[in-house]
């Protein structure tokens, strides 16, 4: 906190400051115009991501608004002293991504990034939150953001995971009962046995997709899984500094007896794989559901935003979601493309391949360092075998702004965090699901109960 | 910042819950270098046909609204993405004022760096506007941020509320980086307080590293 004063709102400064080629050069140009400099290059990363291609990077870049993009960021970089990890590095990656792999996000931490899904970082227990340019802006001239106090959300999730249902299953569940604008003006708190019980990689996909249900930021204490994630990355101090660090961010939780403002409660034993239907992220069923009649909503407006949805998802109401065909498959994005999301889609597919009316199925790693290790363990090559393409690290077909886009009128299996109208591809339809429901729809060529295959040995 | 002080101009009415703003400016055009020309493709796949043909169906291209300068909107306006490319296609095309019973939150935010009032009033207030503005033609309104008002031309009057620093930020067309460099050596007596550095502990393939 650096300046408060009462009736305003504060100026917080910001531990890390998170950067892309598609949210920056505007800010960059408004410091320059105003003769302002980067208060703080060293807390400040760039990467490539949003634009970048999936495949082979030697070739030259043909789309030419986003080369001037690239070379935008390369320039605000070099003139400004700001880490920049561009397309060729070999950690470059997606911006939520490469912040926890490469320890740049710790614990208690601020980080802001001109990016939504900066609610990612949270699952590290920081308060990381998506910001538009000018604010971008204003971080890198002051290094501080203007905040007000937010309102508090609980999300507390209970029980245990049955085999086959992951965090995509738990966050799309939670968005599905507090709707899409459930969260609005609040910070999320998970915790919960279910919370407790997930990897790193699964608390980062259920931070991720917070924002989808309207909240800024959602957070999780960190503990001894954090720590043992954190250890040994390359930001993150060692030996006996990184003892002294653990026990300082022991302390970073909330009281036993803490009151927030809201509370919702999610029981994780009673979940089944979730599936979207419509073009929103709260507008989901699990996999044994059916597509809803815009006449089982009694709010007029539900009723005409469910009519809309079917519409443009081509969608008839009752149809049961395992009878839904589909013809492309994407398995990647800031939310699904962590080595936890490959390794279990891989040893879904092992062995098999994707259905014949499959026309693309996507893996894109979400960083390079990832994808090395991912080959490592030889993922690829279950992949590429299943008939799958292994692609190189980036945003990809969850916001096509490089060649991945999805055809119109295509229907996807997707692993991204929006299926709004239009954002893989105009007329394009996505639908949100697990890494491994995403695999499992890749092999029947339908939506199929990911329970129906061997998932006894998939955390 | 162009400051918002009182405006009085036509209604155009978006009758839609969850307007997201991928949905104001589609991804394609977010590869820009600058803030401006973004009125041009506001509601891009909404608004043309392939072709970029106008779509006479969508209520952007009927002819009773050209020149609107107030957006009616429905609940969760501008959830999604954080790209500030929508509040900057918002104005670009014309809009001074939102009126909406509930925005997402960074959109909202994102409106006063751009002098854009995001008004709210009540989900009824809101429906009553939409039948005026529907069954009215030239239905107008007039904004006045001082006193946190919008009449029409029958003397209905709405009230809506603002934080009051916000509104001071709107009323006085603020640029807030100067304002917090005003506390620059707050700042500096944090970072002396509280020293924060990134420090690299393995070789890490990064560019522009000092």
């Amino acid at each position: 906190m650096v300046h408060e004063e009462p009736n305003k709102p504060s100026l917080i400064y910001i531990d890390r400051h998170l950067v892309h080629e598609g949210t920056s050069p505007q800010a960059f140009a408004g410091l320059k115009a105003e003769g302002r400099k980067v208060r703080r290059p060293d807390l400040t990363f760039a990467v490539m991501d949003h634009s970048v291609s999936t495949t082979d990077r030697t070739l030259p870049i043909l789309d030419n608004d986003a080369k001037l993009q690239f070379d935008a960021l390369e320039r605000n970089c070099r003139e400004t002293g700001v880490r920049l990890f561009d397309m060729n590095s070999k950690h470059q990656g997606i911006v939520h991504i490469i912040g926890p792999e490469l320890g740049i996000t710790q614990p208690g931490q601020t980080i802001v990034c001109g990016d939504s899904h900066t609610s990612t970082h949270g699952a590290c227990g920081t308060l990381a939150f998506g910001i538009g340019t000018s604010e971008v802006e204003h971080v890198l001239a002051t290094q501080c953001l203007v905040q007000s106090k937010s309102k508090t959300l609980h999300i507390l999730v209970h029980g245990k995971r049955p085999k086959g249902v992951t965090a995509k299953d738990i966050i799309l569940a939670i968005i599905g009962k507090m709707g899409i604008s459930g969260g609005n003006a609040q910070v999320a708190e998970y915790g919960g046995e279910a919370i407790r019980a997930l990897s790193m990689d699964g608390r980062m996909t259920v931070c991720n997709m917070t924002i989808e249900g309207g909240a800024r930021a959602g957070m999780i204490a960190p503990d001894d899984t954090t720590f043992a994630y954190l250890e040994g990355r390359a930001f993150v101090p060692r030996g006996k500094d990184f003892q002294t660090a653990v026990e300082r961010w022991k302390l970073l939780k909330s009281d036993d007896d803490a009151k927030f403002d809201a509370t919702i409660e999610l029981h994780a034993d009673q979940l089944a794989p979730q599936v979207t239907w419509g073009t929103n992220p709260g507008m989901v069923t699990s996999i044994n559901g059916r597509v809803p009649d815009p006449h089982d909503f009694r709010d007029l407006n539900d009723q005409k935003a469910t009519e809309s949805a079917l519409k443009y998802m081509g969608l008839k109401p009752g149809t049961p979601i395992v009878d839904i065909s589909v013809d492309r498959v994407f398995i990647g994005s800031c939310t699904n493309s962590r080595l936890d999301d490959l390794r279990a889609a891989a040893h879904l597919i092992a062995g098999k391949h994707v259905a014949k009316n499959i026309k693309q199925a996507l893996i894109v790693p979400g960083s390079r360092g990832i994808k090395a290790q991912a080959e490592k363990e030889g993922l690829d090559k279950i992949f590429t075998d299943a008939g799958f393409e292994w692609r190189d690290a980036g945003c990809s077909m969850c916001i096509g702004m490089n060649a991945d886009v999805l055809p119109p009128h295509e229907r996807s299996a997707s692993t991204s965090n929006r299926n709004f109208e239009g954002r893989q591809g105009r007329d394009s339809r996505t639908h949100l699901v697990s890494p491994v429901m995403a695999a499992a729809a890749a092999l029947a060529g339908h939506f199929v109960d990911v329970r129906d295959f061997d998932v006894a040995h998939i955390e | 910042m162009q400051p918002f002080t009182t405006h009085t101009g036509l209604v155009m009415p978006l009758d839609r819950v969850n307007v997201d703003t991928d949905q104001m400016v589609p991804k394609q055009f977010l590869k820009s270098l600058t803030r401006e020309g973004f009125g041009r493709i506001l509601f891009y796949d909404w608004r043309y046909l392939p072709g970029e043909k106008p779509n006479p169906g969508f209520v952007l291209n009927f002819p009773r609204y050209k020149g609107a300068s107030i957006l009616l909107a429905r609940t969760n306006f501008g959830c999604g993405s954080s790209r500030e490319h929508a509040p900057w296609g918002v104005k670009d095309y014309g809009f001074r004022a939102i009126i909406a019973p509930s925005y997402a939150d960074i959109f909202y935010n994102n409106c006063f760096k751009n002098g854009i009032l995001p008004a709210i009033l009540t989900e009824a207030e809101v429906d009553r506007l939409f039948q005026h503005t529907e069954s009215e033609q030239g239905y107008s309104l007039s904004i006045d941020l001082p006193t946190q008002t919008i009449k029409d031309t029958y003397g209905h009057v709405y009230n809506f509320d603002i934080a009051p620093s916000r509104k001071e930020v709107l009323l006085k067309g603020l640029d807030d980086i100067a304002a917090s460099l005003l506390h620059a050596s707050e700042i500096a007596d944090y970072e002396k307080s509280h020293p924060a550095t990134a420090t690299m502990f393995d070789p890490v393939d990064i560019k522009n590293y000092r």
